[in-house]
């Protein structure tokens, strides 16, 4: 059972093993074991982007692709749900699913063609010069979004009204559990919860399937792979249609907790180069390595300053220390944990984990 | 039945395969022999499509192939194996193979199955791991082997495509001499099957003279020789050749 629901990937190491169950565990529980929006709002973001950075490694890890346009597809899965929901709004205690669904299936459509519009065209190329043509193709979806804003809202984005049952005011029963109230918050967190367990599977299904050791093969050694018969421009952009449907429902995801969407939350450059650092700083090609490095890293970015802050108190009075512990210096010491990481690690954590064993 | 015609590729203004005519039968084992620059894996690779040709035509059974990409004609039962080693080098060796084996099955765009639920193929990729003697050697990452045991699961990936056509290209090459003899009996027992073409690029005379019904002589990109073994070693042209190969170089 638990073989086939990871698809014979098992974690291979004791304490990857007991990662991987503290962070299902974990996210399972945290809105009662840590109840309040900030940490319900972290333990959100952390599904949404273990999804995003998993999508990811099936492209670097898993195929081999460079491709700095992964955000570009997130951005089209939360637009597809903030423009349904705006243009279409929410008629009724029952409804908004309509829009929702519509949403997601234009964006599903667009992310999926025009992955494979870039592919067909350009993944015959060399890396380096895929990599560039996607950078051109995300940055001129960025400033074509910011710039239509009668459709997207421009820099300001779109906000929106959810369906009645996601909304705070929505309300399950009048008590609360564990000291988290029982409203429409907490049913959207396990929606997004359940969604985000569900495409993790799916892609660890997919990456060991016939297919995935085809992806494998083609990292390895495109030559060869075309030498035995695989045509690797049509795996490649079948990979790359994969990896944009599943951002593009990462994308729909963080619509459907945070509602609203912007290009800062969902088109920028700096999403990017977080999903690139999840990916190397887990370990590419091993999709638990995506969730892990997701795991920290959306971590470090929400707490760091609070712990730097709890330093800063610690040390008041040290001269030099004090100052290097001030939680404006958040950004430095990320910098350093992660050069730190890659220096160490250079297969990443779960590349670390398994060789230990 | 596999046919050049006027095959010819040119880099520049330098043809290193110029229109070089031939056919090659079912059941015959065809060594291409010259200098090194001749052209052999120049020719091999036009073949197999590895490069375009410049001019001139490639058959298949009658079809013109020329047009078609590497791995059209690799699926159409064209099976190289490369004079460089040219593998899968993080993957086992039972992945190679079972990779190699997989694209006969046609199961390649199967996402939604596990790839450990197919027994049929690693169990096919094993049979042929053991007819190279890799079996001990199955969960080893390709590119941790030794070179000899890596030249043998060359062959062994070669095998696993089930080719009608086995293209060997110095398939002993950097081996040591006693693992020699199972890469050739390898190719002797393809040859035995009877229905299979084999084009084997081998600089080892005592190689070449022992499994070759055919020998073709390559000279600067040109066909210069073509006949059974016993008339072409011992011929003038041949020694001439290898001769003023060696003394060019």
């Amino acid at each position: 059972m638990l073989r086939s629901l990871l698809s014979d990937d098992l974690p291979r190491s004791r304490w990857l093993s007991l990662a991987l169950l503290a962070i299902v565990i974990g996210l399972a529980v945290a809105p009662f074991a840590f109840p309040g929006a900030k940490s319900l709002n972290v333990a959100a973001k952390i599904c949404v982007f273990i999804v995003l950075a998993a999508s990811f490694d099936l492209l670097l890890g898993y195929t081999g692709i460079v491709s700095f346009a992964h955000t570009m597809f997130f951005g089209i899965g939360a637009y597809g749900i903030a423009i349904a929901l705006t243009r279409m709004g929410v008629k009724g205690p029952g409804g908004g699913w309509e829009a929702i669904a519509i949403g997601v299936a234009a964006a599903l459509v667009v992310a999926v063609a025009l992955a494979a519009l870039i592919g067909l065209f350009s993944l015959r190329v060399r890396t380096i010069f895929f990599a560039m043509i996607t950078l051109a193709v995300a940055s001129a979806f960025a400033i074509l979004a910011s710039q239509l804003s009668d459709l997207t809202g421009g820099e300001d984005g779109l906000n929106y009204r959810l369906p009645a049952v996601l909304r705070p005011s929505f309300s399950l029963s009048d008590g609360t559990l564990f000291g988290a109230s029982l409203n429409g918050r907490l049913l959207d967190y396990y929606l997004v919860y359940a969604v985000s367990l569900v495409l993790v599977l799916g892609l660890l299904r997919i990456v060991n399937s016939p297919f995935g050791s085809v992806l494998m093969a083609i990292r390895e050694n495109p030559f060869r792979a075309e030498a035995i018969g695989y045509r690797t421009v049509v795996y490649r952009t079948l990979a790359s249609c994969i990896a944009a449907a599943v951002a593009a429902l990462a994308g729909a995801l963080l619509a459907l907790w945070s509602s609203q969407a912007s290009p800062d939350t969902t088109l920028s450059f700096d999403i990017m180069v977080d999903i690139l650092l999840m990916v190397v700083i887990g370990g590419m090609g091993t999709i638990y390595g995506a969730a892990l490095g997701a795991v920290l890293l959306v971590f470090a970015q929400n707490y760091l300053q609070d712990l730097l802050a709890v330093l800063n108190k610690a040390m008041a009075g040290v001269p030099v220390l004090a100052n290097l512990f001030h939680p404006d210096r958040w950004l430095l010491w990320l910098g350093v944990a992660f050069i730190l990481c890659v220096y160490f690690f250079p297969t990443g954590i779960v590349g670390r984990l398994r060789q230990k064993r | 039945m596999l046919e050049t015609q006027d095959l010819t590729i040119r880099f520049g203004g330098h043809a290193a395969v110029n229109g070089v005519t031939c056919a090659f039968r079912p059941g015959t084992l065809t060594s291409i022999v010259g200098p090194n620059g001749a052209g052999k894996t120049t020719y091999f690779n036009l073949i197999s499509g590895q490069l375009p040709a410049t001019a001139g035509t490639v058959r298949l059974n009658g079809h013109d192939i020329t047009g078609y990409s590497a791995p059209h004609r690799a699926r159409l039962g064209l099976g190289r194996a490369f004079q460089l080693t040219n593998l899968f080098p993080d993957l086992t060796t039972l992945e190679n193979v079972r990779l190699a084996v997989q694209v006969k099955s046609g199961k390649g765009l199967d996402m939604f199955s596990r790839a450990s639920t197919h027994r049929e193929l690693t169990d096919r990729a094993r049979e042929h791991l053991a007819a190279v003697s890799l079996t001990d050697r199955a969960d080893t990452v390709a590119a941790t082997l030794p070179h000899g045991d890596q030249r043998k699961l060359e062959v062994a990936i070669l095998l696993a495509l089930e080719p009608d056509i086995f293209m060997f290209d110095e398939p002993t090459a950097g081996m040591s001499i006693d693992e020699v003899p199972t890469v050739l009996d390898i190719i002797a027992a393809i040859k035995k099957r009877g229905d299979k073409t084999i084009l084997l690029v081998e600089h080892k005379m005592d190689v070449v003279r022992s499994l070759s019904d055919r020998i073709v002589v390559l000279h600067q990109g040109k066909l210069v020789a073509d006949g059974n073994p016993g008339e072409i070693i011992n011929s003038d042209i041949v020694r001439e050749a290898y001769l003023g190969g060696a003394a060019d170089a």
